[in-house]
């Protein structure tokens, strides 16, 4: 027990000496959850949307004043030919067109049908799909009024007989950074963790300070129980001042119990820091141990369900995520934070990271070799 | 090359092309030797397009369903087996009570419900409106809305399919069409992205480690006391990068064409010269953050923070930029790898010339000699 107190002693001290080292600690969570937020809306909003009115009758102008009143686009201009129209689509200044053909008002009074034309920029998929769809409900909505308005209200004709209304749950407000902010903080406190731990060991054999230890009677587990009893405490502290963030920035509290989000968090540190261990003993420069922690945090991060839902994947990608620790955690954090989940819905993934967390550390204690 | 680097005075040796050479030749054996990061940085760029083009999707299919069936009627069995058989939804079982649906949620495997009240028959079948409540998890706003939408058509086809002798007069019927992308593949909006992002991540990161690891060691002084001129040195370790970035250009753009099936719509001379202006635009960069730093971690700490969060966040393949407040649209426009993003979706996918795109070179041009200009500057041939 001794020997660990000073090795503690010793961690603690470097870390506190290291500017670097706490900047990343400190200012790192506080930035990016202040700004990833902000700019990783995916709601969608400010759609641009240019016209191109080859009717001009009052029909087609009191349609595009019902799509603009609506709140959800934005004029991008109203153009004389389609011609035009598409050259905004190109120059990235227009993501919708709306086409009103010439003679629009008169066939849909005599034929009974009119037709519209919408162009939609669908390079950025999630976008495309929701600005069509909110064009295609105004206009839908704009057709029942023009309806009732020629054939008057009780035309029983127009009724629909099921109607169905929505209930929006855990985020009644549909807000996106609700659901952005849990999962961005899952990634801070994995990339801390993670990098932290495999930087500073591999620091230690780069600079030869490794060595010195080595030839101490310091056994094996002293030194690397030393290595991770800081950088788990420091974890914590991430995550505390994130939630702290989440709380006085966007006004996040948790929906569940703490004791449920910490007890996780111990858990999961523990498999981040093992992960961390593992790579600092098959690397031997900081450059190296930075490069191949950066690809596998890429991938887990990517993989991990933040921008993109997991059930979307095909079944390979969805086996992939299995193995992906931050997925995990990304999920249980949503659950607790937003849905106030318990311990018996996160039982499941508890057991799976109290494996990883086994796995993982044996795997590394097995690798590291006191002899180079 | 020459034209930067600012040494026009001094007498022209003969053997300065052969020194440089030499010295890259020397920068590349640095480069090559170190397997593991070599395999990452080749690796990196094809695990990345493989997992944006293959695994990445908002597309919804066979998300779980609850059926809360209060009716258990001939009407409410017929909608359960049309939602059941569409392929957007599967179902998942039949639950009795609003307090089992809520905690299916909270466990996190269902994602909406659909609640059939009593009488649903009878109302349908006697002109009565009936009403059905769509429950939805929405901690995710959009891909809740999505599911909404497919739902509400489903019910909606059902209803007219009950009702076939239901014809509107006046209907405004629209025609949509998906440009660039009909599948609505997030591939388009990827690819850019990619190679934006490994470009970055090769360039910035590597060249800046690269030298300051030398002066870490102290390796760097040796080189400056030789009769190379010190920004040659700096240059013979630039160089290797340069060609380690235009390979993965290459590997990018054949794995694009070949496992993703997206082509090259505009001139591919074009896109390799515009990538190779970006290459030494992060060329730069890295010399540039070389020049102001002393350790490598604090190298790497401001190429990770200061400049690939800000390429994720500001270069407009992960986040729509005009959803941003407006401090941050502004910042947005000095991140050299947004201006390359619209230049490489611009020549990609839209197939489009040089005309439309001028002013976005210019601007990387810009930035580009900004950067020189000013670690020629701040270079110092002493160390500290």
């Amino acid at each position: 027990m001794r020997t660990i107190k000073f090795l503690l002693e010793k961690e603690f001290k470097q870390i506190f000496r290291n500017k670097s080292i706490l900047i990343m600690i400190m200012v790192m969570p506080v930035m990016q959850l202040i700004l990833m937020p902000l700019a990783a809306d995916y709601e969608v909003k400010n759609i641009n949307l240019s016209v191109v009115d080859d009717d001009h009758s009052e029909t087609s102008r009191k349609m595009i004043n019902e799509i603009f009143s609506s709140g959800y686009f934005k004029a991008a201009g109203f153009l004389p030919s389609y011609q035009k129209a598409i050259y905004l689509i190109e120059k990235d200044k227009a993501d919708l067109i709306l086409h009103i053909p010439a003679g629009f008002d008169k066939k849909l009074i005599r034929e009974k049908k009119g037709n519209v034309f919408i162009a939609v920029n669908a390079i950025n998929g999630v976008k495309a799909n929701l600005g069509a769809n909110y064009l295609n409900a105004i206009l839908r909505q704009y057709n029942i009024s023009f309806r009732q308005e020629l054939i008057g209200q009780n035309a029983s004709i127009d009724r629909i007989s099921i109607q169905t209304d929505q209930i929006y749950r855990f985020n009644p407000n549909m807000n996106y950074r609700y659901f952005m902010v849990p999962g961005i903080l899952a990634i801070l406190v994995t990339m801390v963790g993670g990098f932290l731990t495999a930087l500073n060991i591999v620091k230690e054999k780069e600079v030869g300070t490794i060595e010195q230890i080595n030839v101490t009677p310091i056994k094996k587990h002293h030194f690397i129980l030393g290595k991770l009893i800081p950088f788990w405490v420091l974890g914590n502290v991430v995550f505390s001042i994130g939630l702290l963030v989440a709380y006085l920035v966007y006004g996040i509290v948790p929906v569940g119990n703490l004791i449920v989000l910490y007890g996780f968090i111990a858990l999961y540190l523990l498999v981040v820091l093992g992960f961390g261990l593992l790579i600092s003993t098959i690397s031997q420069t900081q450059q190296q141990a930075m490069f191949i922690m950066f690809f596998f945090m890429m991938v887990f991060i990517l993989m991990g369900g933040l921008f993109t839902p997991i059930e979307s994947m095909p079944d390979w990608a969805q086996t992939v995520t299995r193995f992906n620790p931050m997925s995990y955690f990304i999920n249980v954090l949503r659950m607790v934070i937003l849905k106030g989940s318990s311990w018996s819905d996160i039982s499941n993934h508890l057991l799976v990271m109290a494996a990883f967390a086994i796995g993982l550390n044996f795997w590394a204690v097995r690798n590291y070799s006191k002899t180079s | 090359m020459k034209c930067f680097t600012g040494w026009q005075g001094e007498p022209k040796e003969p053997s300065d092309m052969k020194r440089l050479w030499s010295f890259v030749i020397k920068e590349f054996r640095h480069v090559l030797r170190d397997r593991k990061t070599l395999l990452i940085l080749f690796g990196m760029p094809v695990v990345q397009i493989l997992i944006f083009g293959f695994a990445l999707s908002n597309e919804v299919k066979d998300t779980q369903i609850i059926i809360l069936d209060q009716a258990k009627d001939e009407s409410s069995r017929q909608l359960t087996e049309k939602i059941a058989s569409s392929r957007y939804f599967t179902l998942q079982e039949s639950l009795n009570t609003y307090q089992q649906v809520e905690s299916k949620f909270k466990e996190g495997k269902v994602k909406l419900a659909l609640i059939i009240p009593q009488g649903f028959d009878h109302n349908l079948k006697h002109g009565n409106v009936s009403q059905l409540q769509i429950l939805l998890d929405a901690s995710d706003p959009n891909n809740a809305n999505v599911l909404n939408s497919y739902l509400q058509a489903i019910v909606q086809d059902f209803n007219s399919s009950i009702q076939p002798e239901l014809q509107l007069p006046f209907q405004i019927q629209t025609e949509v069409k998906m440009m660039y992308n009909p599948q609505m593949q997030g591939v388009h909006n990827f690819v850019p992205g990619v190679m934006a992002l490994v470009l970055m991540l090769v360039c910035v990161m590597m060249t800046s480690v690269a030298i300051v690891r030398e002066k870490e060691t102290g390796t760097m002084e040796i080189l400056l006391v030789s009769p190379f001129h010190p920004l040659m040195v700096i240059l013979s370790k630039a160089i290797p990068f340069l060609l380690i970035s235009i390979l993965n250009v290459t590997s990018i753009l054949l794995l694009s064409v070949f496992v993703l099936d997206l082509p090259v719509n505009g001139s591919l001379g074009l896109l390799y010269l515009e990538s190779i202006l970006f290459i030494i635009t992060c060329l730069s960069l890295g010399i540039f953050i070389s020049i102001q730093t002393s350790s490598q971690q604090i190298a790497m700490l401001i190429s990770l923070m200061g400049l690939m969060l800000p390429t994720i966040l500001f270069s407009g393949f992960m986040f729509p930029i005009e959803n941003m407040p407006l401090p941050l649209q502004i910042i947005s426009n000095i991140i050299p790898a947004k201006w390359f993003y619209i230049i490489v979706k611009s020549i990609m996918i839209k197939g489009l010339g040089f005309d439309m795109i001028w002013k976005e070179t210019l601007v990387l041009l810009g930035i580009t000699l900004f950067l020189i200009f000013i670690s020629l500057k701040r270079f110092k041939i002493r160390l500290a």
